[in-house]
């Protein structure tokens, strides 16, 4: 994953609550089989109206996404994330997010902010006009008026984010660890080796009714 | 280890534990990694994208099954035949180049072994005792039958198993589940798990991994244990046990990727040690009485849902939880049912044996034992769906494909089918199903459909008179 240090510019000035997974990628996206392109998909049913703010061309592109209370609830599917990531936003700010849907963001380097509904309100009538940055060096959203918001962010996800660690990275650094765990495992449970080589059974014709 | 009496699951986690950290998270080696092809895409994209290899394709087995259709996959000549739905084609082409490209062994949709990755995994000896075992799919608790600790993961944890045949995880609380009793007659496996939901309550088993244990789990196959381990996730639960015994080992034994030689005889030794402890503490224990359990099945659109087949369809108002009495005013609404309607009046349209609940060897029998001598009701229509290849060769080979065909069941090639509606293989709106499988959710078998989950002879039943039939009146009347 690349670093995120801060994430600077237009913010979509949206406030909607209880935004599901269900809006944010539609189920018939799930047949996919790439992240990338999900951005088609995004939002599709708030899309389908005319003049909404993903199209709008004062918005369209921005890197932030400001929204209501409990974004990202409904279902566990990864691809809001994706879907996210894909049409450009790095952060999302809102009064509170699903656990589930922070977890995701987290791991596909998306920003979750977590602001009292105040600030929030104020940022979307910033946003309007102007852009807004986040800082996750001095942990604050700022914006050109002066304004100044102090957020929090778990201290190993602040972390990850800023050096651009992803999960899979910082396992493989305890590749040592893991080497060796295997190593006893051969010695004390040989039996859990498996000879490879399975590939290329695909008989011609078997199975066939 | 300490000599503090341990419980299985303690013993299979504290055997995997790679690095303990501070906070009480675990760096947990998995053993065994089984793949299909809908929540891998993205995980191999991830691993493309950063220049990652597969730590273990030894470790790991990938087989389609969700997408692919049930309609025989060559034709006379050998020719492979093309999948009509663009969108499946290209999920099932994806694993088959990914599977190449990463070097992991790959059971493509026409070798004999294909099947749902919950069947073919313990078929295949893939699955061990006292191994970890994941898989993109909730449904991965089937495997805990032989002893494994089996769990489902999402597309980011397939990517990090992947990468690195490891997960980071919090231990879970452990629930003992006791079956104690004999089962009566016509009651089966699905009879017991059905009737331990309806117990717990679909949330009961939350941030639980539950250990099945008593007579009635002692006394079952493996094929009956897989049923009750299958639907543990449908209770709730992060995963289900049931403890290795002699029944296990026996079914092991001689399967392609178990164990041989002198490796099998030290596997076993370390198998039979697993074993809860006496006097080892579960979090918390539930008892079921066997006596009190009959051929079951569900009224309404959760597992818990569950009701005697000689009962009758619950009153929303008789649910002392407010949000219960709700839900089920919702579901009756969405079943088309009526509060005080008896179960068995209730008629079907479709009936479903298959999924990995509900489509091995032994249940395959069970339904055809009353599927023998007798026709499909007009106005059904009954598909059989082996859980793999070799199943469906066993079943051929024992003539249960002419019984099903003569009495009008469609017999069709392995694979989820109806259980979930991915393939072609739909029930339509507003039509009712008796269905083998895990799921009874809103349009879980196609939009509209309403699902009613039984045991494969209740379903081979309800195929041939036409409705929710107690299979015991029709075994008493052969
Ligand atoms: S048969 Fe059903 S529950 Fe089992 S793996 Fe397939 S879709 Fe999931």
């Amino acid at each position: 994953m690349n670093p995120v240090r801060s994430v600077a510019g237009g913010a979509y000035p949206w406030g909607a609550k209880n935004v599901d997974t269900d809006v944010i990628i539609p189920a018939h996206w799930l047949k996919t089989i790439t992240r990338a392109g999900l951005g088609r998909g995004a939002f599709e049913t708030v899309r389908a109206q005319p003049g909404n703010i993903f199209d709008d061309p004062a918005y369209a592109g921005s890197p932030i996404l400001i929204a209501g209370d409990n974004f990202g609830c409904g279902s566990s599917r990864e691809h809001a994330a994706w879907a996210l990531a894909d049409m450009g936003v790095r952060a999302v700010i809102a009064p509170s997010f699903s656990d589930i849907f922070s977890g995701n963001a987290f791991k596909n380097g998306i920003v979750a902010v977590v602001l009292p509904q105040p600030a929030v309100d104020r940022l979307i009538a910033v946003a309007r006009e102007q852009p807004i940055t986040i800082d996750l060096e001095t942990m604050t959203v700022t914006t050109p008026f002066q304004d100044r918001f102090v957020f929090e962010l778990d201290a190993f996800r602040r972390q990850c984010l800023m050096e651009g660690l992803d999960e899979v990275g910082l396992t493989l650094a305890r590749d040592t660890a893991i080497s060796k765990f295997e190593h006893e495992v051969a010695d004390h449970r040989p039996w859990l080796q498996r000879e490879s080589g399975y590939a290329g059974i695909a008989v011609e014709g078997a199975g066939r009714t | 280890m300490s000599d503090r009496p341990r419980t299985l699951y303690e013993k299979i986690w504290d055997a995997h534990v790679v690095e303990r950290r501070d906070d009480g998270t675990c760096l947990i080696y998995i053993d065994r990694h089984l793949v299909h092809e809908v929540t891998s895409p993205q995980a191999f994209e991830g691993l493309r994208a950063a220049g990652r290899r597969v730590r273990r394709p030894d470790l790991t087995l990938a087989v389609p099954d969700h997408n692919l259709p049930t309609t025989p996959r060559v034709d006379a000549a050998g020719r492979l035949i093309p999948i009509a739905d663009a969108e499946s084609a290209q999920q099932l082409d994806a694993l088959r180049r990914n599977t190449a490209e990463f070097g992991i062994d790959y059971i493509d949709a026409t070798a004999a072994e294909q099947g749902i990755v919950h069947v073919i995994g313990p078929e295949l000896g893939f699955t061990l005792p006292g191994t970890t075992l994941v898989c993109g799919d909730s449904h991965t608790s089937a495997h805990g039958a032989l002893g494994a600790l089996a769990f489902g993961i999402g597309t980011s944890e397939v990517e990090h198993v992947l990468a690195t045949q490891t997960l980071l995880l919090s231990p879970s609380r452990t629930m003992e589940v006791r079956v104690d009793g004999t089962l009566g007659f016509g009651v089966s496996a699905k009879d017991v798990i059905l009737s331990i939901i309806g117990r717990i309550g679909a949330a009961g088993g939350t941030g639980h991994v539950i250990e099945y244990t008593g007579e009635v789990i002692r006394g079952l196959s493996i094929e009956g244990r897989l049923t009750v381990a299958n639907m543990s996730i449908e209770g709730g639960a992060r995963a289900g046990l049931v403890a290795p015994d002699e029944t296990t080992f026996a079914y092991l034994k001689g399967r392609r990727m178990a164990p041989t030689g002198a490796a099998w005889d030290r596997a076993v030794t370390w198998w039979r040690a697993l074993a809860t402890d006496p006097g080892a503490a579960y979090d918390r224990t539930v008892r079921l009485d066997a006596t009190v359990i009959a051929p079951a099945l569900t009224w309404g659109t959760s597992p818990e849902d569950v009701v005697p087949i000689t009962g009758t369809v619950p009153d929303p108002d008789s649910f002392a939880d407010p949000s219960k009495r709700e839900a089920a005013r919702k579901s009756l609404a969405y079943m088309g049912l009526t509060p005080g309607a008896a179960m068995q009046d209730v008629a079907v349209q479709h009936v479903f044996i298959g999924s990995c609940t509900n489509s091995r060897i032994e249940d395959l029998r069970a339904a055809a034992s009353v599927a023998n001598g007798r026709h499909v009701a007009d106005g059904v229509r009954a598909l059989v769906v082996p859980g793999s290849g070799l199943v469906k060769r066993q079943a051929e080979a024992e003539g249960l494909d002419r019984i099903f065909a003569s009495a009008g069941f469609e017999w069709r090639e392995p694979g989820c089918s109806m259980c979930l509606a991915m393939n072609p293989d739909k029930v339509p709106p507003g039509e009712r199903c008796a269905s083998t499988s895990n799921r009874n959710f809103v349009g879980r078998q196609g939009p509209g459909a309403r699902t009613h989950l039984v045991s494969p002879a209740m379903a081979a039943a309800a195929a041939v008179t036409g409705r929710l039939a107690d299979v015991r009146d029709l075994m008493g009347a052969e």
